[in-house]
């Protein structure tokens, strides 16, 4: 059958079922365009390419399939390199598919080139450029597999013009070996040998945290991760990007870590004589200074991504694997060395198995594991002394928590949340109550403002049947607001809570506690723009809030609307900050756990 | 010219496509580490290429630029070699002054080095001289007061050496025989 390139490329997304293609058309793309018409697959058009890269990537996050994007070449393509270089720091798996001046005029500075595959050599896992129509359904199928298989990233597939419009045979790789990657070799099953070094680690660890990041999600992993705690009775961590990897609720849950991460989080790690990383790869923001980080600890390091193990902390035990595989390889040694029963849950106490050798067989190597209850009682008892807090004082100020919480107790358990980057989504990771996997959207390791609103149209599009809300910034908003324009055209009714507190505010709360309160460049005004205004100029239904009371009525009027966008401008307490705080560059030691610190007694 | 001190060797069989250089010298350009030398061509097999990179930098972000490298798609084995199991040998091409009167030394020299002269000019000659790196830096500052027009050498190449009980071969004629100490 013979085909153009262009529906070729069509095709072969059609194989790959792609459902949605979020894109902007331009020159170089539009032989691509055309056989889009006849294609089942359904194109969102958006307003900037920004959007279409982060709406792809919101998309990934939700349904853990590849999100694809569509642009032209020149401005079209460089648009969407910050998509990329979100989705290489988070790991997200997209596809962006960029149109390229015909090969014959490449070089020669043509209308609208751009070298996009040298441009973003560095922030996609791989990229290709097509010099032959004939090569399209394998590079497609190669950049999918690339994209999806052991560490996710974002690759981009560049097609010349005169690519899209040559004639080329039909075919589909119909497996892998028939895709040219010699060099491609993800590795899923961890060293037993190592599997069993770290199963010994973890019975005789007194102090032991699990450290749960985004490889958790990545994997698959959530039941597994759930199963290790409960087996061993090790509380968790989840780290920002693995929100929702473990239950919130759950009593070994204790939360997240990091730079503003709760203080039992913080502190049981660095206390903590074991810390078993899972999909985590001790980022700056996770770990503070790094020669203060977790002094005592031994570290048992899982990771799919073998550059990841000793980048920044040497592990005692390092296993290169999927978390999902190497948690079940664990839980079978475990079982081999005697710990065979839940150390925690109902199931235990039914059991009446604690304290010291809890959960193991008698006379196995488990049943001489130290008690872990010294160990959980003095997190109980840092849960108790230092919870994270704030006061909504009746007639006061807005404060930006008390919307967060509100919000939380008034929509589904499995809403999904999507924030952009700074305080509000701080205050999102901190108090909503994520108690399942994939209903936490941010953007972590690149922290690109104007996340939050693509994204959150990506996440609807790929979950339908959920509510999706964006708490969003002021600032953010203001960068990618005109996704919401394609949202109306769609109808892809999003939510978004804006925490308008009329500044750049993480920018602001460090210019306040380590600039001397000099604020430059922070301001941008609660009312300019109006985004009630605007936010129906975009065909959204807008609300304004502008005290506690209002905060409900406003969230239940637009959990009720379900045939458009809805923006909520929450008007918050500009002069509230993100507690706890580790300052950028101190130990975790360090933590300031509320403003009577903060503002140094103040 | 002098190799580092720290000197190591990175060797990566690659794919021979366009673009895989690039990808492997952006690891070392985007820290601010500079290669020292690099020598690339197709290996027996067409399909892929043999970069040899010798770098000048501490082993602990040079372990961790491997693991980078070997993450490239288009990279499809790694190995550093340490300069003491491997095998290496560079070119050196060189125009030296060589007037009349210098000629008959330029030419001994290159006699006991072993190396052969390829091209000869009114006042200077053209030199090739293959080998060990030690040997190629021996020969280069023998011939440097002789006055050099201009000199290109190609940036080492290297293998493991193969493993053996025996005492090394000596099948080819010894050129390269002070190399063994």
């Amino acid at each position: 059958m013979q085909l153009t390139g262009a529906q070729a490329l069509i095709k072969s997304l059609e194989m790959k079922d792609v459902e949605v293609i979020f894109g902007l058309p331009g020159g170089a793309i539009l032989p691509v365009y055309d056989p889009i018409l006849d294609s089942p697959i359904r194109h969102i058009l958006v307003r900037h390419e920004q959007g279409a890269g982060h709406m792809a990537e919101g998309y990934a996050h939700v349904t853990g399939r590849p999100g694809v994007a569509m642009v032209t070449s020149g401005p079209g393509a460089t648009n969407i390199v910050t998509p990329l270089a979100d989705a290489a720091m988070d790991s997200i798996p997209i596809v962006v598919i960029t149109g390229q001046v015909a090969t014959g005029s490449i070089g020669t500075d043509a209308f609208q080139e751009c070298p996009i595959t040298g441009v973003t050599m560095d922030v996609t896992k791989h990229n290709w450029l097509v010099t032959d129509a004939q090569d399209i359904p394998r590079v497609v199928a190669e950049a999918f597999e690339v994209a999806s298989t052991g560490r996710p990233g974002p690759v981009l597939i560049d097609v010349p013009k005169d690519v899209s419009n040559a004639q080329m045979d039909w075919y589909w790789p119909s497996s892998v070996s028939e895709l040219d990657l010699p060099g491609y070799h993800p590795a899923t099953e961890g060293d037993p040998r190592a599997v069993r070094e770290a199963a010994k680690l973890i019975l005789c660890a007194s102090r032991p945290v699990i450290y749960a990041g985004g490889g958790v999600l990545k994997a698959h992993a959530a039941d597994e991760l759930k199963e290790l705690a409960e087996r061993t009775g090790i509380p968790v961590v989840t780290t920002l990007m693995a929100r929702g990897a473990f239950p919130d609720s759950h009593p070994l849950a204790l939360g997240m870590p990091g730079m503003h991460g709760n203080y039992t989080a913080v502190t049981a790690m660095q206390r903590a004589d074991l810390l078993v990383a899972l999909g985590a790869r001790f980022d700056d923001r996770v770990t503070g200074k790094v020669s203060a980080f977790a002094p005592e600890a031994k570290v048992i390091h899982v990771d799919v991504d073998p550059a990841e193990l000793g980048k920044v902390r040497q592990a005692e035990v390092q296993i290169v694997g999927d978390a999902r595989r190497v948690i079940g390889e664990l839980l079978r040694s475990l079982a081999a060395l005697g710990l065979c029963e839940p150390t925690t849950g109902e199931a235990a106490v039914v059991a009446g198995r604690s304290g010291r050798g809890a959960g193991a067989a008698p006379d196995s190597p488990a049943s001489a594991r130290p008690d872990l209850g010294p160990w959980m009682a003095q997190i109980r008892a840092w849960q108790k002394q230092f919870p994270l807090t704030y006061r909504q004082e009746e007639g006061g100020a807005l404060k930006p928590q008390y919307v967060v919480e509100v919000l939380r107790d008034m929509t589904p358990d499995d809403t999904i949340v999507v924030a952009g980057v700074g305080q509000h989504q701080m205050w999102a990771s901190q108090y909503w109550r994520f108690d399942y996997p994939y209903t936490w959207v941010n953007s972590g390791g690149a922290g690109t403002m104007g996340f939050a609103v693509p994204a959150s149209i990506g996440a609807k599009v790929g979950r339908p049947g959920k509510m999706v809300w964006a708490i969003d910034g002021d600032g953010c908003f203001q960068m990618t607001a005109q996704e919401l324009v394609t949202a109306s055209a769609e109808r892809i009714p999003v939510k978004v809570a804006i925490l308008n507190n009329a500044y750049l505010g993480m920018v602001r709360q460090w210019q306040e506690l380590f600039y001397e309160e000099r604020y430059s460049e922070v301001y941008l005004s609660p009312d300019l723009p109006d985004y009630v205004k605007w936010a129906e100029a975009m065909g959204a239904v807008g609300v304004r809030v502008e005290s506690a009371e209002e905060v409900a009525p406003a969230i239940e009027k637009a959990n009720g609307v379900d045939d458009r966008p809805v923006v909520v401008d929450f008007r918050t307490d500009a002069f509230e900050k993100v507690y706890p705080m580790v300052p950028a560059g101190a130990s975790n030691d360090d933590i300031i756990v509320g403003p009577a610190q903060g503002e140094g007694g103040r | 010219m002098k190799a580092p001190v720290r000197h190591h060797i990175v060797s990566a069989r690659v794919e021979n496509k366009a673009g895989v250089l690039a990808r492997v010298s952006g690891l070392f350009s985007r820290r601010g580490f500079n290669i020292y030398s690099l020598a690339v061509a197709p290996t027996h097999d067409e399909r892929f290429s043999r970069i040899t990179i010798v770098v000048d930098v501490e082993s602990a972000p040079l372990e961790q630029i491997v693991r980078q490298l070997d993450k490239l798609v288009n990279v499809v084995e790694i190995a550093e070699l340490a300069p003491e199991e491997a095998t290496e040998r560079e070119l050196l091409l060189a125009t030296v002054c060589a007037a009349p009167a210098d000629r008959g030394q330029v030419i001994a020299l290159v006699g006991v080095f072993e190396g052969t002269i390829v091209d000869v000019g009114l006042d200077a000659m053209t030199v090739l001289l293959a080998g060990s790196p030690s040997k190629i830096d021996d020969f280069e500052a023998l011939i440097r007061p002789f006055g050099i027009i201009e000199l290109q050498r190609t940036g080492r190449v290297a293998l493991p050496k193969l493993a053996r009980r025996a005492a090394r071969l000596r099948a080819v004629p010894s050129g390269e025989s002070h190399e063994v100490s």
